[in-house]
């Protein structure tokens, strides 16, 4: 399933597909039915629901394979709406939902909003590829969903191993000094640091898909933010002024890495969550 | 990720709990930290225990995740740590049992296991810390033994050990990785000499060995004359794949009681605290969520704990450090008083960067081996 994803993807939203969003941002909605087709949005639904009767362990890795490509569109949204939503399940229906501190991804695109989106006004929007707007105050719900975050920290994931993947590879061939530049230490160091960030929040993603338990979820949240948002700024600094520019991917990841941290909500909730289990924890 | 454990699993589990409830209240008080007698004579005797009870070689020839089992139980249960076994059982032990002849095993790894041997590491010289393969203890041959001549530094446990497994320079005119050999080396040789080092911690948990003309019998070699390198790095393997499982169980643990610190003394109230606390549990449930990860890699493919031990280190090392200094601020004034808990803790944390692979080749062998970044 992860690899059928990642192929479609990489057949049908590569780099050319990605920099035509960031001049006009819109779902592509044949794509969106191939996703469909291919079970992205109706994998948790059981086989007699016409869905492929998978779990969140499933769910986390393809959408880690959204995330690393860096697929715009409410995903999480949609997949969450798929039983419930007429058309979510087979990307039809494009469906997107009331998130962390009130924002709306793609309220234009989308053809259903859950949660109460009146009076949201438009926001300008720090990625390119993810319009925004925001609901007022008075009409905010509580948290976000448990699962929209962990969904949401499977895709910081899969951008946080595509910024590790882009720093490795520049660091390889980039030459100064007259030798790569990942051969200098601090450039190489950074780049370590870069996969141990991946690897902890791929362990603390992956094993929230597994339990569903809203304490795992708000330590998947926290690492995974970290790993994309801290990964994209360093591999910034390894793309030197490349990387400061708006021809270079890696300002789409962190921006993208920017947006996706609001989703899951407050950061202090989620550290208040995990400050509240240790009470309640038998060491 | 499989986070399950087989019935036979919970089987040894529940057995392990019901032995370890009954037999650790019988157990003598803990020595002092300057006594090393008395903190050899309390090692031995635990692992004698655990031989008795048939948990001592389960180390070495349980499964994976039978050793994360014990090492979790063992730890939430208050067990002793390996203390002054940890080199026989996790390092020469582990060498000998992969790279040793018939006699050899049968020599060495019995007394280990039985809490009679203890082993000391003799690989770090004041020239060659992190550049290990820049070692100068020099071995020449004479008739049947080894004449040694050197000197080795930060020996752990080298005061009280009976055996060292010491790593010498062979062949001086081969290239540094290719003229050393692995020895064991008894402490009481004529020409050894120990002298202590203390720690910033107070104790001396570590010595400066001395060798002059120590002759050692050429049948101590273990593996071939000269391949003591890749000898040495299947141990060294162990120590990053394996040696962390316990640890991050009592890292868990601490970060309990300084929780419970922080309710009884009122810090608790500041958010602040209470934030820097429930990063840190994000940080080591997931830590040991990747402990068991790695484990079940290891069950799988039934090799010896590679490279992602070093990521491990890595992050976990840091952790911990960060853990005894959000301890220290629950404790506030009282985290500068070495009576109270995690002072001396935190005082220990910092040799964890340094220890066993420092954090800045720890980063290399992470950019070099698995992210194929060129050599420096
Ligand atoms: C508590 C403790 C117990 C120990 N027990 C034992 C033992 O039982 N037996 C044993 O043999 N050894 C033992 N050691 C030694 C330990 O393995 C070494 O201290 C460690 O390998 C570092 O070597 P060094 O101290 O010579 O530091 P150095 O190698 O001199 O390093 C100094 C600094 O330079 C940095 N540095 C060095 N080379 C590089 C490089 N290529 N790139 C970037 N930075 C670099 C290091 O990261 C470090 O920050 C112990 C150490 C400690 C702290």
């Amino acid at each position: 399933m992860q690899r059928g994803v990642r192929g479609l993807l990489a057949r049908r939203f590569g780099r050319d597909a990605l920099r035509e969003g960031v001049d006009a941002p819109r779902v592509d909605r044949g794509l969106w039915r191939a996703l469909g087709d291919a079970g992205f949005f109706s994998l948790r639904l059981p086989e007699a629901e016409g869905g492929v009767g998978l779990g969140l362990p499933e769910a986390v890795l393809v959408f880690e394979e959204a995330g690393r490509a860096l697929l715009p569109g409410p995903l999480a949204a949609t997949h969450l709406a798929a039983g419930v939503v007429p058309g979510a399940a087979t990307g039809e229906t494009v469906v997107t939902t009331v998130a962390g501190g009130g924002l709306v991804e793609w309220l234009d695109e989308a053809d259903v909003v859950t949660g109460d989106a009146t009076g949201a006004v438009p926001v300008r929007s720090v990625d390119p590829l993810t319009p925004l707007h925001r609901v007022p105050e008075g009409s905010r719900s509580a948290g976000p969903d448990g699962l929209l975050v962990l969904l949401t920290a499977a895709e910081q994931l899969g951008t946080a191993v595509r910024t590790c993947e882009a720093a490795v590879q520049h660091a390889r061939t980039r030459e100064q000094f007259g030798r790569p530049i990942g051969a200098f230490q601090a450039v190489k160091h950074l780049c370590a640091e870069l996969l141990v960030r991946v690897e902890v929040a791929r362990a603390a993603v992956y094993a929230a898909a597994v339990t569903a338990d809203p304490v795992d979820i708000a330590a998947a949240r926290l690492l995974a933010d970290e790993a994309a948002v801290r990964g994209a700024r360093d591999c910034l600094q390894v793309h030197g002024g490349m990387g400061f520019t708006w021809e270079a991917d890696v300002h789409l990841c962190l921006k993208r890495a920017w947006v996706r941290a609001e989703r899951g909500g407050s950061v202090t909730d989620s550290e208040e969550t995990l400050a509240g289990e240790l009470l309640t924890e038998v060491h | 990720m499989d986070l399950a454990y087989s019935p036979e699993e919970e089987e040894f589990r529940a057995g392990l709990r019901e032995w370890l409830a009954k037999v650790l209240p019988t157990l003598p008080p803990k020595p002092s930290p300057d006594d090393w007698p008395a903190r050899r004579a309390y090692d031995l005797g635990w692992q004698r225990t655990l031989y008795d009870a048939g948990y001592a070689h389960v180390h070495w020839d349980a499964s994976p995740t039978v050793r994360l089992i014990f090492l979790e139980e063992t730890e939430k249960a208050g067990a002793p740590y390996v203390g002054a076994n940890f080199v026989g059982l996790l390092h020469a032990g582990p060498t000998i049992a992969a790279e040793g002849t018939a006699e050899q095993r049968a020599r060495w790894l019995p007394p280990v296991l039985r809490g009679e041997e203890v082993w000391c590491q003799g690989f770090s010289e004041p020239g060659a810390g992190s550049d290990l393969a820049a070692l100068r203890t020099r071995a020449y041959r004479d008739g049947d033994d080894y004449v040694v001549t050197g000197s080795k530094i930060w020996t752990s446990h080298a005061e009280v050990a009976d055996w060292c497994e010491l790593l010498v320079r062979t062949d001086p005119a081969a290239p540094k990785h290719r003229g050393i050999s692995w020895l064991a080396m008894p402490m009481d040789a004529p020409g050894v000499t120990v002298r202590p080092l203390r720690t910033l911690a107070g104790s001396t948990e570590f010595a400066e060995v001395f060798l002059d003309e120590v002759r050692v019998p050429v049948t101590h070699r273990v593996g071939e004359e000269n391949d003591g390198w890749r000898v040495t790095m299947v141990t060294l393997s162990f120590e990053r794949g394996t040696a962390f499982v316990g640890e991050v169980v009592a890292c868990r643990k601490v970060l309990g009681e300084v929780v419970a610190q922080a309710r009884a003394n009122g810090r608790w109230d500041d958010p602040g605290v209470r934030r820097r606390l429930g990063r840190l549990n994000a940080e080591f449930r997931t830590l040991w969520r990747l402990t068991q990860w790695n484990v079940s890699e290891a069950e799988s493919s039934g090799g010896v704990p590679g490279v992602g031990g070093s990521v491990f280190k890595l992050r976990y090392s840091r952790a911990r450090q960060e853990l005894y200094d959000a301890a220290a601020e629950v404790l506030g004034p009282e985290g500068v008083d070495l009576g109270r808990p995690w002072v001396l803790d935190r005082l220990s944390s910092l040799s964890y960067t340094i220890a066993a692979g420092t954090s800045e080749i720890q980063r290399n062998i992470v950019g070099e081996r698995i992210l194929g970044l060129p050599k420096g």
